[in-house]
């Protein structure tokens, strides 16, 4: 065959050549006009840089009172309570919801449901979820509970369904053919596969958790971020950035504790 | 014994994938069903204990029937039916002990089960039956630390343990070497000749079947297109079960009269096919 007969080119997604401009063009344009629309102009970004820098030395240096300092203290704890509480209630309405909303051994009425849970969860952010639970139980860290506890039934039992539909279905199939209930086949066949990815996930989100146990208490729902709302309010930024370096070190702790209990299990 | 007549499956697919089979294998006998990928001898064995259900005919067990079963008689009915599979289907992340005793579970309450609390004869049966399949002192490993050929040990000692009255065995030995394949055979045959238990084996390694099996089905499409002793499988046999019926023979039925009906088979004739072979 002479050279040059066989036109080849890389397979393409788009159809035809007119379409992938198109395509791009329109992307870039939506940009565009995202940008003008929101008033993101240049002129407004360098003069917002100039204020973050004001402020920046502001916050410096970072200080809190004794009083103030006791608390952080107390408040954090709190936070890292409510985190501890929400992770525990969090994963026991999780895993029951986890094994119905996986589709390889749920019937689909009880998989369709669960899957809407789970939806449902996630839909939210924790701070819409926090405002509603302030409303319905009022201030404190048992809003923050029952918030954290929600969002992680959204986390949890999701990234575990997925798990649960990933198994190896023939290890099930051979314990259940050996006469095993519904419930050993669970025990015998399904969990061990996921128990490792179970451990993991929750340190993951236990360490999720501490974060969002830092902020929910702008709306009320009890924690460190309370604190942080009122010094804001006074204009108080030392006690602001003395509260952030708080909230800093203690995410950074969970998060480094996360990452080695994680990386032992897996 | 096991009795199937008028096996019928048709997934929701529309495939037919078995069209009225029959089939006993009795005593201690051990029958291999051989065939071409796709002609549903997984299928068959799968519908035997109902891991798939049967669409239409009869299974029978030493006199029940299987196919009219409710989940808990059901249950109690695959307690007696071992099975051992091509992947092993061990749980990997579980001891070489507890994926045998998974064989007991169906004696043993669910959180007997959960605490791993099995009778100690169990136990003892369970080192006994490892100590046969050569995986003495294994016990504690768990089944990711093994070899394929041992992996398919402890699924042998899975069903054995169960002291079936029958063992259906899908494919055994397709994902180990040929050496390895022969001593899996050998062990699985003779430990259920030891046991006597009869054994319904899937193979795709003639071969194998013919050095093992007291009796040979050929499976082709879905239908039994052959049924006789090692000896009696022939090229023509083989042609019938690994290519569709042989046409000298389709000739000869519609002569004859008499329509393929359903469950209907050629039963091979090694005269016959020595004198009218292609």
């Amino acid at each position: 065959m002479a050279a040059g007969e066989t036109r080849w080119e890389r397979p393409s997604v788009f159809p035809r050549r007119e379409v992938k401009w198109f395509t791009y063009l329109a992307v870039v344009g939506f940009f565009l006009w995202s940008a003008w629309d929101l008033g993101a102009a240049p002129g407004r970004i360098l003069e917002g840089v100039g204020n973050a820098a004001a402020l920046a030395t502001d916050f410096f240096p970072p200080e809190a009172t004794p009083r103030q300092r006791t608390r952080i203290i107390e408040k954090m704890l709190e936070s890292v309570a409510i985190a501890m509480i929400s992770t525990l209630t969090g994963i026991l309405v999780s895993v029951p919801i986890a094994f119905m909303a996986a589709e390889n051994i749920s019937p689909r009425p009880l998989y369709t449901l669960n899957r809407g849970l789970i939806a449902i969860s996630r839909a939210f952010n924790a701070i819409i979820v926090a405002i509603i639970a302030v409303k319905a139980v009022g201030f404190g860290p048992l809003a923050g509970i029952i918030t954290i506890t929600f969002k992680t039934v959204g986390f949890f039992s999701k990234l575990l369904a997925e798990d649960i539909e990933d198994i190896d279905m023939g290890s099930v199939e051979a314990v259940r053919a050996a006469g095993g209930s519904p419930i050993q086949t669970l025990l015998y066949g399904v969990v061990p596969q996921i128990i490792p990815r179970f451990a993991g996930l929750s340190v993951y989100r236990w360490d999720i958790n501490i974060r969002t146990s830092t902020i929910i208490g702008i709306v009320g729902a009890g924690g460190i971020g309370s604190v942080l709302l009122t010094a804001f309010n006074r204009y108080d930024y030392g006690y602001v950035s003395a509260i952030l370096l708080a909230i800093i070190a203690v995410v950074l702790v969970a998060e480094g504790v996360s990452a080695v209990v994680r990386r032992r299990y897996q | 014994m096991l009795a199937v007549s008028n096996l019928e499956k048709t997934y929701s697919t529309g495939d037919e994938a078995l069209k009225g089979v029959d089939l006993a294998v009795e005593g201690s006998e051990t029958v291999a069903m051989i065939g071409p990928s796709g002609a549903g001898k997984s299928t068959f064995i799968r519908c035997v204990n109902r891991l798939t259900e049967p669409t239409a005919g009869s299974v029978e067990l030493d006199g029940t029937e299987l196919t009219t079963l409710d989940d808990d008689a059901l249950r109690a009915a695959r307690r007696d039916i071992g099975m051992i599979f091509q992947e092993y289907n061990l749980v990997e992340r579980l001891t070489v002990m507890e994926n045998v005793l998974t064989g007991q579970l169906g004696y043993v309450s669910t959180w007997q089960a959960f605490r791993r609390n099995f009778p100690p004869e169990t136990v003892d049966r369970a080192a006994d039956i490892l100590d046969r399949v050569g995986l003495g002192g294994m016990a504690d490993k768990r089944v990711d630390e093994l070899s394929g050929g041992q992996r398919q040990r402890v699924g042998i000692a899975r069903a054995v343990i169960q002291e079936p009255k029958i063992l259906l065995v899908d494919e055994p030995t397709s994902s180990l070497d040929p050496e390895t394949s022969e001593t899996v055979m050998e062990l699985l045959t003779d430990i259920a000749a030891e046991r006597g238990v009869p054994v319904l084996i899937n193979i795709h390694e003639v071969d194998l079947a013919l050095d093992h099996a007291d009796r040979i089905v050929g499976l082709h499409d879905g239908e039994l297109v052959f049924e006789g002793t090692p000896d009696e499988l022939d090229e023509a046999g083989l042609d019938t079960v690994y290519r569709g019926a042989d046409p000298d023979r389709l000739t000869d039925r519609a002569t004859n009269g008499s329509q393929p009906a359903e469950g209907d088979r050629v039963v091979v004739n090694t005269t016959d096919a020595a004198s009218g072979g292609v």
